[in-house]
């Protein structure tokens, strides 16, 4: 992958089974949202394919959120979008957002917003996770939700990439390091 | 493919229209203030504006649509929406066309609507002929915004994309706007111009959605 | 036949004796029609006495800016379908030389306008109008390209935007015929068409084509420019990636 002038990485293959959590490593700047990117099939590489035989879902930095838009609002505008007849309730008490689920986007916190995000992981089934970063801005009890959210999904035959920077608390299967 | 997530964004894109509390006031503040600064540049002489009139009420219409245009797809690659939209099912094109078309209802539609009222301050005569007049700049708008959007698109990653945009679009405009003015006069020739805005119109919708879908994909590269 | 030339090496093999030869060509066959166009051919007055002798720098400037347009869409269009990377660097050179004669062909215009219409500039004129059109396509070309942040995204936004002017072009064109078709009075300068002497032709000829060649040369030199610096910024990189 070349960015400008500068090659970010070359000869990198990530494979992802089933029931298996694959962490991308590396300091900042040596591409790991950018290898994410790809995976997700935004960044077009400059050699290589990806190929995913399953439907995936996204969660990154830039979290997706409108600021006029609430929790609520959010989950309900994505099961639209992904035909999904999710129970929003239970996924806005699931992720603790039950008491901010009317709150617009702009005065939620960092880690409420996150959790927002990651709420759509629920909406739908989708056997790969391509998460970047999923830790930040979470407290001790969102980072857990998240642990647990991962096994689960894990256990029910999915796939889990995501790009981790520090300690990430659970047994990866695999490990990218760029 | 499922219309579903086309409708989604198309209704993401309305609701985004109308969070921001003045909705579609600001183009027509922007509409009816540029329109209403000319008499005050030119003199107030009645056969003057009325010769002018339609002529400052297209400009007006292509900069409120330039003006407008900015935020619309800069917006989404910042907060991460666009990601979202290009990993749906849908078409990126269709994604573009909607948010496009939902961008026209609020801010180009109203401006058309509010016309008639504008063209009585520029002295024209109260009949059935303004309501047309009307019909004509919702239909030049439509072609104004779709390639206004393809240079939003373009610029959706630049700072101050808001230029960019101007200089993209302009030339783009030229066909529409001159069909557009012509359609309001009754120069021998005009006859077809009403049918040549519509052509114009029809070709900004078809052409337009795939450079913008092109555009956005780089964009979130 | 576009692989052939996607090759950067093989394109500045080609370019080593190409661009110079393009260079002598274009200077001889510019100063041919000049000296012709300046001093033998007899002035016509029906176009406005001597001042018709700028023809020969404003009608090749204008076949130019209509050309230059064109090659750059195919360059772009050759880049975003096959990713040939030569095509990129042509449709990055041509843009800033297509905007220069565009502007030639606007001066020079307006040079033969003034003594002929008694204006600078004629909203009636349709090629006036088309060509200023084109020049301002060049100019959000040009503009457009700088505000990217990368080369490879660079590229990408000129395409679309080459390719989508391309597409507007002719639709241009047709709305300023029909708009200037109706303003239109007789004073209209023809500098093509049945109406012109053949004594005009071949200086004209010459001069058109010397401009193509002369354009065709700059373009050349720089693309070679860029190539270096596409291959320096590599070399940089690579340094610095490893030191």
């Amino acid at each position: 992958m070349i960015r400008g002038d500068r090659v970010l990485f070359k000869d990198v293959c990530v494979v992802a089974p089933m029931r298996s959590t694959v962490t991308l490593r590396g300091s900042n700047g040596t591409g790991k949202t950018t290898l994410l990117r790809i995976l997700a099939g935004l960044t077009r590489p400059e050699t290589g394919a990806v190929t995913r035989n399953a439907p995936h879902h996204w969660i990154a930095h830039r979290e997706g959120l409108k600021p006029h838009e609430t929790p609520r609002q959010h989950l309900a505008l994505w099961a639209r979008a992904w035909g999904s007849e999710a129970d929003i309730e239970s996924i806005l008490q699931t992720m603790s957002l039950a008491r901010p689920a009317d709150v617009p986007a702009r005065h939620l916190s960092a880690g409420q917003r996150r959790r927002t995000a990651l709420a759509r992981l629920l909406l739908d089934k989708r056997p790969i996770w391509l998460l970047d970063e999923p830790f930040t801005a979470l407290d001790a009890d969102g980072r857990a939700l998240v642990l647990s959210l991962i096994e689960d999904h894990c256990r029910q035959d999915g796939c889990v990439i995501a790009a981790i920077h520090g300690d990430a608390g659970f047994e990866a299967t695999a490990e990218v390091v760029l | 493919m499922t219309p579903k997530p086309i409708l989604a964004a198309f209704g993401q894109a309305l609701a985004e229209a109308w969070a921001g509390g003045a909705g579609a006031l600001l183009p027509l503040g922007f509409f009816a203030g540029a329109a209403v600064l000319v008499p005050l540049g030119i003199g107030t002489d009645p056969d003057t504006l009325r010769a002018v009139g339609p002529g400052i009420l297209w400009v007006a219409l292509a900069l409120s649509s330039l003006v407008t245009l900015e935020r619309i797809f800069q917006a989404d690659t910042e907060d991460g929406t666009l990601d979202l939209w290009l990993q749906t099912e849908a078409p990126a094109s269709a994604i573009a066309a909607a948010k496009t078309m939902a961008h026209f209802l609020t801010a180009g539609l109203p401006l058309a609507l509010l016309s008639p009222l504008l063209s009585l301050m520029f002295l024209a005569d109260a009949d059935a002929t303004l309501l047309v007049h009307a019909a004509y700049y919702a239909i030049g708008g439509l072609a104004f915004y779709f390639w206004g959007g393809v240079g939003a698109a373009l610029s959706a990653t630049v700072r101050r994309g808001g230029l960019l945009i101007s200089l993209i679009a302009l030339p783009l405009y030229v066909p529409t706007a001159i069909f557009g003015a012509l359609a309001m006069t009754d120069a021998p020739g005009s006859q077809s111009a009403p049918l040549l805005l519509a052509a114009s119109a029809l070709f900004a919708l078809a052409a337009a959605p795939f450079a913008m879908a092109a555009a956005l994909r780089l964009a979130a590269d | 036949m576009f692989s052939w030339f996607a090759n950067p090496s093989r394109f500045m093999n080609l370019s080593n004796w190409l661009a110079p030869a393009c260079y002598a060509a274009g200077t001889l066959l510019i100063a041919w029609g000049l000296w012709q166009g300046l001093w033998i051919v007899p002035k016509d007055d029906y176009q406005g006495g001597d001042i018709m002798r700028v023809m020969f720098v404003h009608v090749p400037s204008a076949w130019l800016a209509m050309a230059s347009y064109s090659a750059m869409a195919a360059m772009s269009f050759v880049w975003f379908i096959w990713r040939h990377e030569v095509a990129d660097v042509a449709a990055k050179a041509i843009a800033p030389l297509g905007a220069l004669w565009t502007a030639l062909a606007l001066a020079t215009g307006a040079i033969w306008g003034k003594p002929t219409w008694g204006t600078w500039w004629q909203w009636d004129d349709a090629r006036l109008m088309s060509v200023l059109f084109m020049f301002f396509l060049f100019l959000g070309y040009i503009a457009l390209r700088a505000a990217m942040d990368t080369r490879q995204q660079a590229a990408r936004a000129g395409a679309i935007l080459a390719m989508v002017g391309a597409i507007n072009v002719p639709l241009i064109h047709y709305s300023v015929d029909l708009f200037t078709s109706l303003h239109q009075d007789a004073s209209v300068v023809t500098a093509d068409g049945p109406k012109m002497a053949a004594v005009y032709l071949w200086p004209l000829l010459s001069s058109a084509l010397g401009h193509s060649f002369l354009f065709a040369a700059l373009v050349q030199t720089q693309m070679r420019t860029e190539i270096r610096e596409r291959r320096t910024a590599r070399i940089r990189a690579d340094l610095m990636a490893g030191g």
